[in-house]
């Protein structure tokens, strides 16, 4: 085989990898599906967001340099083009180089997550705090700066249509499944520090949007912050397998600016007493 | 088959044919009294095939239940139950046994053994299997139900199991044991028995790859037997160990749990390295590339799978300083699975390649098994994994390095050696068929999940928002045409056992190398009653 047909066959085959590459992850966002992670709206989001795009992106080069070569050599070194096996079986250099490329490709990585991973840990500074706890199957949030308190659970018109053969149809139902009676209040640009445990089994609170998951867990108090950057409705699942419910406890923040936040905790105070009751009832 | 002593051994295994091909009569002295490592290696080997029937039918359920939104066919609960049973019984009941089916055929052939050192062991470890799985089975039949909590059996959730767990604990006991026995005899087997020559590093990769997997049995297995007792006596015997009302601690379980969990994924995977180290040399009519380095890599690996188990926790709140280590030590070990992966695509280099169904699957296994490592180093960004954790891209990620990963090796390993199990070819035609059906339903059924994991799917929902609909609708097509292509592999393997009319050569392939195939095909009941002279130039390897 000259050397000029094997450049040629590696080109052709590198082009077909990256149209490949190019189908399974960029073509179906054509659809108008979503794909990909969400940038979502905290510092953290981004940051998260950027990691998996740095990894991602080694990754797929990483790919498309591995299957290039691999599949060169089957088009290349086939029997049936009279191919002759060569007899080489180890190559001392070729494998050190292979095993130092990818920890230097390791240290590369290693830099920003190390960065993401220090600044995700750092609650301090926290202006407000809510204790959110997970129990089979709702989520209870705790102000403990503003006193307020209130359990929040599926909403009803999702709980109704999520029954086995409902005969209400999913698409028909306004956010179904992301909807809750009372959803998580919070105000932008404020940092705000979540204490998460859990009363029963293990749940795991997950708003995509602010980027992390954290588990709730009975006995144990998690730290975890935000600082919302956008004011708007974000909504997430729980993320820890948590019974045969599990599927049905959602989440929901309303992001609110910082004068409007207040005003709506001067209604909730306005309105404890009957709120309170609402509590005890459930 | 190069040097006279092999001539020699060959011809002395001819000329004892009828003196060891004395099989037991009679139905049960054959088989449930047998201590043959064939006729083990083929009761493991059905029994697994099995299993992969039962667990595949609950995974068409499943499947059956997301093909759309809202809950159409089973409740949630028995949803639970099924994503539960599904992975206990694939993982423990498929992909397990089957690799211990093939360690009992192949090991003693590999390395000139008459027989495996413990053989009456070996018919214990295998016949405990069936009652621990019928036992398992049964509790979906009881009043309180099987397991929903999740193949991980996480508490507190799992002790709200009704009184069928304490079936589903004792299942997993005698797994437990019939896994130790098997692997105690592997050891044994690999380090008494091997014939004269056939030193350390010159085993071929299957023997040294299944060496490993057998010591992290051996150290694992016990500690899922210790976790799962403590969650049965916290279930029944008000124990407090995961109970952290009681003082105990529910995180430690799960620190237990993926101490033994996480060699347990490379216990599914090291024998399919060694498969693929097998196959694609002789496909590729060249020896394998950097023999030694595989060895060590796969030793690498395996010492590397005891410091990351807690990278399936990122969640649950580690100090900084655990979150970063097991985020490096996790990275660590892409490097000597690239190292394989390297040592696989130059072994293939300057080949003289032919792509017989064993050779199909095995390049399909380093193709897919690579996507499902680099989305594995993805989920080990500790950061990134806040979003990834618990979602569709983890199911993405470890069905693609278990099922067309470990699975295809297994596929790969079938077509490879049942010649020479059976005496028989199978059908080339329909093999094909069945690869390329596999390969592509399998990709149709995985790969949307990771897109379905990165918009925002959590795992283990029996229904989920409208938003997620196109995906999973195409992930349930691609699974069940996956599951009835697999039906394909059902009757291939019938066919060449029972019906083919194409007799296997001894060598069946071309490009073989190695002591298995210097037998005959069958090889006769019982072999290598003298052991054969080892030369290098009759291995898999090149010194």
């Amino acid at each position: 085989m000259k050397k000029e047909n094997t450049i040629i066959v590696a080109l052709a085959v590198l082009a077909a990898v990256i149209a490949a590459t190019w189908l399974i992850l960029v073509a179906p966002a054509l659809t108008g599906n979503e794909i990909n992670m969400t940038k979502g709206v905290t510092q953290q989001s981004a940051d998260h967001f950027d990691l998996h795009m740095i990894v991602l992106w080694i990754c797929v080069v990483i790919g498309i340099a591995v299957f290039t070569v691999m599949f060169t050599s089957i088009v290349l070194h086939r029997k049936s083009r009279g191919h002759k096996a060569a007899k080489f079986s180890h190559s001392t250099k070729a494998e050190i180089i292979w095993t130092i490329i990818p920890v230097l490709i390791l240290v590369v990585m290693a830099v920003p997550a190390t960065t993401a991973l220090v600044r995700m840990e750092d609650s301090s500074g926290a202006e407000m705090t809510v204790k959110i706890t997970g129990f089979q199957w709702r989520w209870k949030y705790e102000y403990l700066d503003q006193d307020i308190s209130f359990i929040s659970s599926l909403d009803s018109s999702s709980n109704a249509a999520r029954q086995l053969n409902s005969g209400v149809t999913p698409e028909s139902v306004d956010n179904y499944l992301l909807d809750v009676d009372h959803p998580l209040v919070l105000p932008v640009g404020r940092k705000i520090k979540f204490l998460i445990t859990a009363d029963d089994v293990i749940h795991s609170w997950w708003v995509p949007a602010l980027g992390w998951k954290r588990d709730a867990i009975p006995g144990f108090v998690n730290e975890a912050w935000t600082n919302i950057e956008k004011p708007g409705t974000y909504r997430g699942q729980c993320a820890e397998l948590c019974g045969k419910d599990h599927g049905f406890m959602p989440i929901v923040v309303i992001a609110l600016a910082e004068e409007e936040f207040d005003s709506w905790v001067n209604e909730q105070l306005a309105g404890k007493t009957q709120s309170d009751q609402q509590v005890t009832v459930r | 088959m190069t040097t006279e002593a092999i001539h020699e051994d060959l011809n002395e295994a001819h000329d004892d044919h009828d003196h060891g091909d004395h099989k037991p009569t009679g139905f049960l002295d054959r088989w449930l009294f047998t201590t043959n490592h064939k006729d083990i290696g083929t009761l493991y080997l059905v029994f697994s095939l099995t299993m992969f029937m039962i667990g595949g039918a609950m995974a068409m359920i499943i499947r059956a239940e997301l093909f759309m939104p809202g809950l159409q066919l089973v409740e949630p609960d028995f949803f639970n139950q099924m994503t539960t049973m599904h992975a206990l019984i694939m993982v423990f009941g498929a992909v397990m046994p089957a690799w211990v089916g093939f360690a009992n055929w192949l090991v003693p052939m590999m390395i000139g053994a008459p027989d495996m050192a413990l053989p009456r062991m070996n018919n214990w470890s295998f016949w405990i299997l069936p009652f621990a799985f019928t036992m398992l089975l049964s509790t979906l039949f009881m009043d309180s139900g099987g397991p929903a909590a999740g193949w991980t059996l996480y508490p507190p959730l799992v002790l709200q199991t009704g009184s069928s767990f304490a079936f589903v604990v004792f299942a997993v006991h005698m797994m437990g044991v019939s896994s130790i026995m098997g692997s105690i005899n592997i050891i044994a087997t690999i380090f008494n028995m091997r014939a004269p020559g056939m030193r350390l590093l010159r085993m071929p990769m299957f023997v040294w790859t299944w060496l490993i997997t057998a010591f992290l049995l051996i150290a694992v297995m016990p500690v899922l037997a210790g976790a799962v007792t403590m969650l049965l006596t916290d279930h029944f015997f008000s124990t407090n160990f995961f109970n952290a009302a009681g003082g105990g601690d529910p995180v430690m379980f799960q620190h237990i749990f993926w101490f033994f969990g996480h060699p347990e994924v490379y216990i599914m995977i090291l024998p399919a390295f060694g498969v693929v180290s097998e196959i694609l040399p002789t496909f590729s009519r060249k020896p394998l590339f950097g023999y030694g380095s595989m060895v060590y890599a796969t030793a690498t690996i395996a010492f590397l799978s005891f410091i990351v188990w807690a990278h399936h926790m990122f969640t649950v709140g580690m100090p900084l300083q655990a979150e970063l280590f097991f985020m490096y030590a996790t990275m660590l070990i892409s490097v000597p699975t690239g190292v394989k992966v390297f040592n696989w695509v130059a072994t293939m280099w300057q080949g003289s390649m032919t792509f017989e169904t064993p050779m199909l699957f095995a390049i399909g296994f380093v193709v897919l098994f690579t996507i499902g490592g680099l989305s594995g180093l993805m989920l080990a960004i500790t950061a990134a994994d806040f979003q990834y954790h618990d979602t569709y891209f983890v199911v993405a990620h470890f069905h693609y390095v278990l099922v067309p990963g470990a699975v295809f090796a297994l596929m790969a390993a079938t077509y490879y050696w049942l010649p020479k199990f059976t005496g028989n070819m199978y059908s080339e035609k329909w093999g094909k068929i069945h690869f390329w059906s596999s390969a592509i339903f399998v990709n149709v059924l995985f790969f949307p999940q990771h897109y379905l994991g990165l918009a925002g799917m959590p795992r283990r929902i029996p229904d989920y928002s409208p938003q997620f609909a196109d995906f999973n609708m195409i992930s349930s097509i691609g699974g069940f045409a996956f599951g009835a292509t697999q039906l394909i592999f059902v009757g291939i393997v019938w066919h060449c056992a029972f019906r083919s009319k194409v007799r296997a050569t001894p060598e069946v392939w071309e490009g073989s190398r190695g002591l298995e195939w210097t037998l005959d095909s069958p090889p006769a009941y019982h072999s290598f009653n003298t052991p054969p002279e080892v030369t290098c130039n009759a291995l898999s390897r090149a010194d």
